[in-house]
C-alpha cells in the first residue's frame, strides 16, 4: 500500500526582552541585549541551541539524506532565528543551507518575526510574509509554495488569503472537532478557496515523538523507529502521514540522552524497508494525492495546549491588553519612518512574549514554564510594557503625539 | 501549649497562628491547654486557656502589645508594673506550678518568650518538648546582632528541645546557622489562613480619601504591620520616591505602629513624598480589613519574615501581593511579585508596573486567589500530630 511520511519541522528563536524597568524606557533602548550570562540572553540561548539542536540534528539528517535518495522533509525557520543564526552561529545557517541544497528539502513561508499579525493587521501580516519569503529566497535559493502561520494558528480567513496569495498548500493541527469522523492522514481543501490544498497535523502520531518520546511513564517507552514504522503501516487509512513538530524536539526538548538521534538516525530505513512507503515534502504530498473533502474551519484552531485555541497567547488580560496596545501603535511607528524602531517594534510581535504571560499555570502549566526565560508571567508582562512604554517615549521623541 | 497570646488580645501573627493550629489540632483528637502569661476571656471552647498567675496576683493585664508591660494587680489592691524580663521569670514560676497539678504527654512552646518555662516544665516532668519557631532574634532584629539575653535563651532553647517545628524554609535555615542546630532535628510546618474565619468585608470602605482618590485614577500601596526594623519599610519609603517619578498617581498607606513611626513619617516628609504617605497607625477590624481591601497592591518589603501572613490576608481581601524574596509566605505563594528587600529599583518597578496597569493586578489577584481559597491549616496540624505522635512512640518504647 503506498504511504507516505511528510515529516515537517519548524525552527524558530525569537529575541527576548531582558530584564527591562521603567527606568531605562525612555533612556535605552537595548530591550534585546541581555548580558550573556542572564536567563534571557539571546546569544547564550541561540549558541546552546546550536551546540544541542541544530549542529547534530542538520548532522544527522544531511546524513539521511545522503543515504537515503529517498528522504525527505520540509523546514519552516522564521526570520528571527535566521538573524540570530547569521550574527553568531553562520556555521549553524550554513549546515541548513546544506540540507536544503539536497533538492530534497521543502522550505516553508511564514512570517518573519513569528507573529500573531494576521489577526490584529493584515498590511503588517502580508510586509512579515513578504520579509520571510525575501530571507528565504536570499539564503536558500527557493520560494515557498506552502505556508503555515505563526503556532499553526489556523481558520477559514486564512486559508482564503493563501488561496489569492497563489499558495499551493497551507498547514493546520488536525483537530478532531475540526476534522470530526474524517482522518488526518489525507489531503483535503479548505472550503471557501479554489486551489489551496491542506495538510493537518497527525498529533497523535507527532506527540509521540514530540511530546511522549521521553516519558519513561509512558506504557509504550522506549519507543523505536521499528515500533513507530509499525504503528504507522497497520493503519488502513490515509496517504500521507503528517508528522509535524517543533525542530527543537531533536536534542533540546528531547535530549540526546533519551536517544531521540538514534530514533531519527533509523527512521528512515525502517520505514522505507516495506514496498510502497516513502518520504515526501509538503509540496509533493499535496501534488501526489487528490483532495478527499473540504475541511471547513470557521474558529481559528493552533497547535498548542488542551484547548488548541490562541488562548495561550491572548487568554488572559494581560496578554490581550500587551497586544491590542502593540498593534494600536503601528501607523504611528509605520509613519515615524525610523527603520530601528519599526524594527524594535516588530520584534515585539512575537509571539513568544505573549506566550511567556500565560497563567495557565495548573494543567498545561508546566510546559508553558519550560519555554519562558523568566520566573513568572508578570515578569513577562512588566517587562513587555516596559519596552512597548519606550516605543512610545521614542514615538514622542520625534514629535509624534501618542 | 506555651504561649504568648492569642486573639482577640494578640498584637500581631503569633497569637493568630497559634489560635488556628490549635483549633484545627483539636479536631483531630488532641487536647490543649494553652498557657498564657495573663488573664482575659478568649471566647475559645476548643480547648482549655489558662492564665499563668503566681500566687498573690489577682488579675493581670497587658497595656498594649506582645513586647510591651503587663500590669499586675495584687491581691492588697496594689499594681505592679512588670518589664518583659521579669514577666517571663513569673511566667516560668507561674507554669511551674500549675504544670504540677497537670498530666501531659507532650510540651509544645511557642517562641522564645516561653521557652524559660518549657524547659522548668520539661525538667520537672520529664516529657518531650517541642520548640515551636515563629521567629528567631535575628529576624526581629534585622540583622545578626540581636539581644544576646534573647539569643541565650533561643540557644538553651532550641539545643535542649526534642524536637523544632518552623514556619518556613526561611526560618529553619535561620535556626541552623544562628544557633548550629542540625537541620534533622527541625521540621518546617508552614503557617497557613482559613479563608473560612475571615471577616467580611461590607459595602463602604472606612478610607473616604482614598477611594475618592482612586476614582480620579490615583492607585494605592498598601502596607500593614508593625513598624519596626524587620519590616523593611525605609525601603519601601525609597522606593515610593521613585515610583512617583513614574506613576504620580499612586498613594501610599502604611498601617500599623512601632518604634520606627515617627522615623518613616519624618524620612517621607525628607525624601518631599510626605503628601503622597498616608499612615493611620495601629488599627483592628474594620480599618484593618479595608485597609487591606482598598489597595491595589499589598507590598511587603520585609528585611526578614519567618512568615507573613499579611499578603495572605490582602489577598483574601482583594488585593494582590509583591513580597520580598526574604519573607518564608514567598514559598507556599505562587502567584506574587517578589523582590529582594533591598533590591529598591526594582521594588519601585514593580510597584511602579502594577501603578500603570490595572490588567496586571487583576490578573496577578485573580490567579492568588485561586490559591487563597484552597489554604487551610489542615495540612499543618496533619504534620504536627505525625510530630507528636513520633515522640510519643518513642516514649513508649
Amino acid at each position: 500500500m503506498n504511504k507516505a511520511i511528510v515529516l515537517y519541522l519548524h525552527v524558530h528563536q525569537p529575541y527576548r526582552i531582558r530584564h527591562y524597568t521603567i527606568f531605562d524606557a525612555g533612556h535605552r533602548h537595548d530591550y534585546f541585549d541581555s548580558a550573556y550570562e542572564d536567563d534571557t540572553s539571546n546569544e547564550r540561548i541561540l549558541r546552546k541551541v546550536v551546540e544541542k539542536c541544530y549542529l547534530p540534528t542538520n548532522q544527522h539528517l544531511l546524513k539521511l539524506l545522503n543515504e537515503n535518495p529517498q528522504f525527505k522533509l520540509s523546514l519552516s525557520i522564521t526570520g528571527t532565528v535566521l538573524e540570530q543564526l547569521e550574527r553568531w552561529a553562520p556555521e549553524a545557517l550554513k549546515s541548513f543551507q546544506d540540507l536544503v541544497s539536497t533538492g530534497r528539502v521543502e522550505i516553508v513561508g511564514e512570517t518573519y518575526h513569528h507573529s500573531l499579525a494576521f489577526f490584529y493587521s493584515r498590511s503588517e501580516f502580508e510586509m512579515q510574509v513578504d520579509m520571510h519569503r525575501r530571507k528565504v529566497e536570499a539564503l536558500f535559493g527557493q520560494t515557498p509554495r506552502v505556508f503555515r502561520n505563526t503556532e499553526l494558528a489556523y481558520n477559514n480567513d486564512l486559508a482564503y488569503w493563501a488561496d489569492q496569495m497563489g499558495y499551493k498548500g497551507i498547514l493546520a493541527e488536525g483537530w478532531d472537532p475540526v476534522l470530526q469522523w474524517r482522518s488526518p492522514n489525507f489531503v483535503y481543501q479548505p472550503t471557501y478557496t479554489e486551489n489551496l490544498r491542506l495538510l493537518m497535523k497527525n498529533y497523535h502520531l507527532s506527540d509521540d515523538i514530540a511530546f511522549r518520546f521521553g516519558d519513561s511513564n509512558w506504557a509504550e517507552y522506549p519507543l523505536t523507529a521499528d515500533k513507530f514504522s509499525h504503528w504507522i503501516s497497520e493503519d488502513p487509512t490515509g496517504t500521507n502521514i503528517n508528522l509535524f513538530m517543533d525542530y527543537e524536539t531533536f536534542g533540546e526538548h528531547q535530549w540526546h540522552e533519551s536517544g531521540i538521534f538514534d530514533f531519527l538516525a533509523h527512521l528512515p530505513k525502517e520505514w522505507l524497508k516495506t514496498e510502497g512507503h516513502s518520504f515526501m515534502t509538503l509540496s509533493e504530498a499535496i501534488d501526489s494525492f487528490e483532495p478527499v473533502g473540504y475541511i471547513d474551519t470557521p474558529q481559528t484552531v493552533t497547535w498548542a495546549d488542551t484547548e488548541r485555541d490562541l488562548s495561550a497567547w491572548l487568554g488572559n488580560p494581560m496578554q490581550s491588553t500587551a497586544i491590542e496596545s502593540l498593534y494600536k501603535l503601528q501607523p504611528k511607528i509605520l509613519e515615524a519612518g525610523d527603520l530601528a524602531l519599526i524594527e524594535d517594534w516588530r520584534r515585539l510581535q512575537t509571539s513568544d512574549h505573549f506566550y511567556y504571560m500565560c497563567t495557565k499555570w495548573f494543567n498545561d502549566g508546566d510546559i508553558h514554564a519550560y519555554f519562558s526565560p523568566y520566573p513568572s508571567p508578570y515578569e513577562g508582562y512588566m517587562n513587555f510594557m516596559n519596552a512597548y512604554r519606550d516605543l512610545q517615549s521614542r514615538l514622542i521623541e520625534k514629535g509624534v503625539t501618542v | 501549649m506555651l504561649g504568648w497570646e492569642l486573639p482577640p488580645h494578640n498584637s500581631g501573627g503569633l497569637g493568630i497562628a497559634c489560635y488556628q493550629l490549635c483549633k484545627t489540632l483539636s479536631r483531630r483528637d488532641i487536647d490543649i491547654e494553652f498557657i498564657v502569661p495573663y488573664s482575659a476571656d478568649h471566647g475559645i471552647d476548643f480547648m482549655t486557656v489558662s492564665a499563668a498567675t503566681p500566687q498573690g496576683v489577682k488579675s493581670i493585664s497587658q497595656s498594649g502589645f506582645t513586647y510591651d508591660s503587663f500590669k499586675y494587680t495584687l491581691e492588697d489592691g496594689s499594681e505592679l508594673w512588670l518589664s518583659m524580663h521579669d514577666q517571663q521569670a513569673r511566667y516560668e514560676q507561674a507554669v511551674a506550678e500549675l504544670a504540677a497539678t497537670r498530666e501531659f504527654d507532650i510540651i509544645h512552646a511557642h517562641d522564645w518568650l516561653t521557652f524559660r518555662a518549657a524547659l522548668r516544665v520539661k525538667q520537672q516532668k520529664n516529657c518531650p518538648l517541642i520548640a515551636h519557631v515563629h521567629s528567631v532574634e535575628s529576624d526581629r532584629a534585622g540583622s545578626k546582632h540581636g539581644n544576646p539575653l534573647v539569643q541565650e535563651i533561643e540557644a538553651l532553647g532550641l539545643t535542649m528541645a526534642d524536637r523544632i517545628i518552623a514556619v518556613s524554609q526561611h526560618t529553619k535555615r535561620a535556626i541552623m546557622d544562628d544557633y548550629d542546630i542540625p537541620g534533622d532535628k527541625i521540621d518546617v510546618v508552614y503557617n497557613s489562613i482559613d479563608p473560612k474565619d475571615m471577616e467580611p468585608l461590607d459595602s463602604q470602605n472606612v478610607y473616604r480619601y482614598l477611594s475618592l482618590m482612586k476614582s480620579l485614577g490615583y492607585r494605592v500601596v498598601v502596607n500593614v504591620g508593625r513598624l519596626t526594623i524587620q519590616k523593611g519599610l525605609p525601603n519601601l519609603l525609597q522606593a515610593a520616591q521613585l515610583v512617583l517619578q513614574k506613576a504620580p498617581k499612586t498613594l501610599f498607606l502604611i498601617v500599623g505602629s512601632g518604634e520606627q513611626y515617627y522615623e518613616l513619617i519624618r524620612q517621607a516628609a525628607a525624601l518631599g513624598i510626605g503628601e503622597y504617605v498616608l499612615f493611620t497607625d495601629f488599627q483592628r477590624g474594620k480599618n484593618w480589613r479595608d485597609a487591606f481591601a482598598i489597595g491595589d497592591l499589598f507590598v511587603l518589603p520585609s528585611v526578614s519574615e519567618p512568615f507573613g501572613l499579611t499578603p495572605l490576608e490582602a489577598i483574601g481581601y482583594g488585593t494582590p501581593a509583591l513580597i520580598s524574596r526574604q519573607s518564608g509566605v514567598s514559598e507556599v505563594l505562587r502567584n506574587c511579585l517578589r523582590v529582594d528587600f533591598w533590591d529598591v529599583q526594582e521594588m519601585a518597578n514593580q510597584i511602579a508596573s502594577v501603578m500603570q496597569s490595572d490588567e496586571l493586578r487583576d490578573e496577578l489577584w485573580s490567579n492568588a486567589y485561586k490559591e487563597y481559597v484552597q489554604l487551610t491549616w489542615e495540612r499543618a496540624a496533619d504534620k504536627m500530630k505525625t510530630v507528636y505522635e513520633r515522640h510519643l512512640a518513642t516514649e513508649g518504647a
